[in-house]
């Protein structure tokens, strides 16, 4: 295996990780609904228990993530983590709370009431998807920071990746086209959400509310996407040539796009098939619609990541000094990590299949108001 | 305070609050996998009530240990962006691998173990909850090798075009995974973890004993619990003794701190508390010999002759010889495109002296001495209260057996006393294993000074007394709720 396959081979590896994360983010979006008042206090916990048995694949796939890209691509992690640091403890933050509100909303004791954990879970859907949507975004718009390797031999001023501003990431809420791309995530995750309280439980009111919602996201969500696409495909990208030197060039991302035709095609088919689950979950009485629109996600994140990364493309921009800008070469792990980390990689198909095999066990039966009323096992 | 100051209180903070929680989870997935299977074999829905119990207050406790968990994973990069990038090669691979083998094991299962009982068939549910508790184990194995490592970096090598540690070869994976300082330590953290499970279980159980209530839950949780206590206080003063043998190899300086030892020799003696000890003790624990050399602080500043005949230098030389890999390195870094020879003979300097690179950062020498007041208390502290704790759980595991233990009040009160102390004891063991490296992330490679984010302190002060908050509201908030759910008690019959 060649260094330059290995490399190659994780960012297909992250990719399909935030393909994934993108598509459990139905947690966060189905979570908004807890603020839908036309829904019963039985109904919203007939949510959150549906949500609650699937919230931890959603949390162990960012953890895994932030750990795959940590292990396969650590300058990113450092110059990113360590750089945007605001937007990351706030990306963070949302998440801390999601994990313990699930425990804590329904326990009497829980000393600052049920009605603030559901608003840490609401707050978590809006802010996560937005968030990360936007700090994703900043791979095709660039960011504010510089890598100077030789620092680490300075005693008094060290650091290898420096922030150019005080904002700390945070500055990336004001870049339309990034923004664009955190309401997408967001309104996505919010009709991908409607779509699997659809498929998950069995309540006339709920899955009629969950329609109505998928309807009023779609036409944000579409306007948004393809008004970021649009900017995509128009805008200047960072390219880097055989030696590593990073320039600009106009249309870079449509030349991807046009240059590698396999991604084209995943990227369409991605999003007929999430038009697909759309249109089944608004339009017909299917309650499958997560399963097309899961996928399509997937695949569009997927191709969004390659578009970012291969065909001599710099996936974490520097505005400030493109030469600093990390590039699939320049920011991964040696040979023999990836390598090693190859080899681990290939049980991902057991993990996948042993999650889908407890996801059918416990999916089978449907969440069911005599489930909440009834079991003592719930949140 | 500086940022690097404000950078390690919040690092250490996190990571405290996280061993609040993470212990507690080892030793309950233990012990009610025990009772489950105890009512998969015997058919009894005593055992299943019982086991349910227990889950309740694990998965009260496992929330929390996650939303620390993810801070702490997190913080490496937000904080510690220059270790991020210099030991990502070494460190990145167990962290993934901790989460594509462990994390998704342990969310999968829980769901199943949790919500799973009328879904599932009896055994698969079994599987879920033993697969919960060995996701978490494995989880402990893959963070431990990272720790490990950081203590003691073996299969690793100092490239100076990347300007980072990398694994040296696909073979160097086997050596970062079978350290032995990761093995010691995994089986140290996971078997402690054991005793904390087992301590809080007869704790808890003492009290229904004291408000004479569903006795027979309480006596039989008190035998499961005092036997998974003892048998992992065994296993944590064996791991006990090889990290001491590791210390003594790969961190003279830790083990000296935590001893107090001055200086050195042959024949140490181990100091129980200041003015009593043993002679000859330390040379044993540290060496297997009663004639092995142990250094103190003095002979590690000094120089010394170790127990294989290495001469190691002082501190100073070190710190000379680090500086002139520093050097050598900017020289390479700025010659290798344009003047080759001076960039080879520059490597050369750099690959004779790189073992010592890190020392290059340090101002002076009594830079390498951690807080040793602090590792010493630390380490008595850990010590004493691993005995005490293992005194109750023989004790009360034995009148358990006898069912002599209804009417000892002043012991049913002593075990739910020791609740509070194995926390003490589990946080004093992380002291003395943390602060005694300090001021190294990476041994010998990487101080801390070094390895930091660039940020202010102004910053990094906010996001520390914001997690303080969080991760105290959280903290008061799972005892009270746990209080309620012991209040309310078990589901089983009241006899």
């Amino acid at each position: 295996m060649s260094y330059t396959f290995l490399q190659n081979y994780w960012w297909f590896l992250i990719a399909l990780l935030g393909g994934l994360l993108v598509f459990l983010m139905f947690v966060q979006g189905a979570n908004l609904h807890l603020g839908n008042r036309k829904l019963s206090d039985l109904q919203k916990r007939m949510i959150l228990n549906s949500t609650g048995r699937k919230w931890e694949l959603t949390f162990t796939t960012l953890v895994t993530f932030g750990g795959a890209f940590f292990a396969s691509f650590p300058l990113f992690y450092s110059t990113s983590f360590g750089g945007a640091y605001w937007v990351w403890v706030l990306i963070l933050v949302t998440f801390v709370f999601q994990a313990v509100s699930y425990e804590f909303q329904n326990k009497k004791e829980n000393l600052i009431g049920s009605q603030a954990f559901r608003v840490f879970l609401m707050v978590n859907g809006f802010l996560a998807p937005f968030l990360i949507g936007t700090t994703v975004g900043t791979f095709f718009t660039g960011s504010d920071f510089t890598v100077n390797k030789v620092a680490i031999t300075d005693s008094a001023a060290p650091v290898i990746s420096t922030w150019g501003n005080g904002w700390h990431g945070l500055e990336a809420v004001g870049q339309f086209h990034a923004v664009l791309l955190g309401l997408s995530l967001l309104f996505l995750t919010a009709i991908l959400g409607a779509l699997y309280i659809l498929n998950n439980v069995e309540d006339a009111t709920v899955c009629g509310q969950m329609r109505r919602s998928i309807k009023l996201n779609a036409l944000p969500f579409l306007a948004c996407f393809l008004g970021w696409l649009a900017i995509l495909l128009l805008r200047e990208g960072y390219a880097v040539d055989g030696a590593g030197v990073v320039s600009l060039e106009r249309y870079k991302y449509l030349h991807n796009f046009l240059q590698m035709p396999a991604v084209l095609v995943l990227f369409l088919t991605g999003v007929v098939l999430v038009l697909l689950g759309l249109y089944q979950g608004a339009f017909s009485k299917s309650l499958k619609g997560i399963w097309p629109a899961g996928i399509g996600t997937v695949l569009v994140v997927m191709a969004v990541f390659f578009v970012a990364g291969f065909n001599g493309t710099a996936y974490y921009p520097s505005c400030t000094d493109l030469q600093s800008s990390l590039t699939i070469r320049n920011s991964s792990s040696s040979r023999f990590t990836l390598q090693v980390m190859f080899w681990v990689s290939l049980l991902i198909p057991f993990v996948v299949a042993y999650i889908a095999y407890a996801w059918h066990q416990m999916d089978r039966k449907k969440i069911t108001p005599g489930e909440i009323t009834g079991t003592p096992h719930k949140y | 305070m500086d940022v690097i100051v404000w950078s390690r209180i919040q690092f250490a903070m996190t990571a405290a609050y996280h061993w609040l929680f993470v212990p507690l989870t080892l030793g309950l997935a233990l012990v009610m996998a025990v009772m489950e299977t105890l009512y998969v074999i015997r058919k009894d829905e005593f055992w299943k009530k019982t086991a349910q119990y227990w889950m309740k207050l694990f998965a009260i406790n496992f929330a929390v240990g996650i939303a620390t968990g993810i801070i702490l994973e997190f913080e490496f990069g937000t904080n510690w962006s220059n270790y991020s990038w210099f030991v990502g090669d070494m460190f990145g691979a167990p962290l993934a691998i901790e989460g594509i083998l462990a994390f998704f094991m342990e969310a999968t299962f829980f769901a199943v173990m949790f919500f799973g009982w009328e879904r599932v068939s009896k055994r698969f549910h079994l599987a879920s909850t033993w697969l919960t508790g060995i996701g978490a184990s494995i989880s402990a194995f893959w963070i431990l090798v990272a720790n490990g490592w950081m203590q003691n970096p073996v299969g690793t090598t100092f490239n100076p075009d990347t300007v980072r540690s990398e694994m040296a070869s696909a073979q160097a994976f086997w050596e970062v995974v079978s350290n032995p300082v990761a093995i010691s330590k995994f089986f140290h953290a996971i078997t402690s973890g054991w005793v904390t499970g087992g301590v809080f279980v007869v704790g808890i159980s003492c009290w229904y004993l004291l408000k004479k209530r569903q006795q027979k839950f309480a006596k039989a949780s008190i035998l499961v619990g005092s036997i998974v206590g003892i048998i992992g206080s065994g296993a944590v003063m064996l791991s006990g003794d090889a990290s001491g043998i590791h210390a003594a190899e790969f961190q003279p300086m830790k083990l000296a701190a935590a001893e107090g030892l001055q200086d050195g020799g042959r024949r140490a003696a181990f100091t129980i508390v200041p003015g009593i000890k043993i002679p000859g003790m330390l040379s044993i624990l540290a060496t297997h010999d009663l004639d092995g050399y142990v250094p103190g602080i003095n002979d590690i500043l000094n120089g010394y002759t170790d127990n294989e005949c290495n001469v190691i230098p002082s501190v100073a030389e070190k710190m000379q010889r680090g500086r002139m890999a520093l050097d050598a390195l900017a020289q390479y870094r700025a010659l290798k495109d344009s003047e080759p020879e001076a960039a080879a003979a520059a490597r050369a300097i750099l690959d004779e002296n790189v073992q010592y690179m890190g020392y290059g950062h340090l101002e002076k020498p009594e830079d390498v001495v951690p807080p040793v007041g602090v590792v010493f208390w630390a380490f008595r502290f850990m010590i004493g209260l691993g005995m005490l704790l293992l005194l109750e759980m023989l004790v009360l595991g034995w009148l358990a057996w006898k069912d002599r233990l209804s009417d000892k009040k002043w012991l049913l009160i002593a075990a739910l006393c020791c609740i509070p102390l194995v926390y003490i004891c589990g946080q004093s063991g992380w002291v003395v294993a943390e602060v005694g490296r300090q001021p190294w992330t990476i041994q010998g490679l990487l101080p801390v000074n070094v390895a930091i984010s660039s940020l202010s302190v102004g910053a990094v002060k906010t996001t520390f007394f914001l997690f303080l908050a969080i991760f105290t509201l959280f903290l008061a908030i799972e005892i009270r709720i746990m209080i309620g759910a012991i209040r309310k008690g078990p589901e089983t019959e009241n006899e």
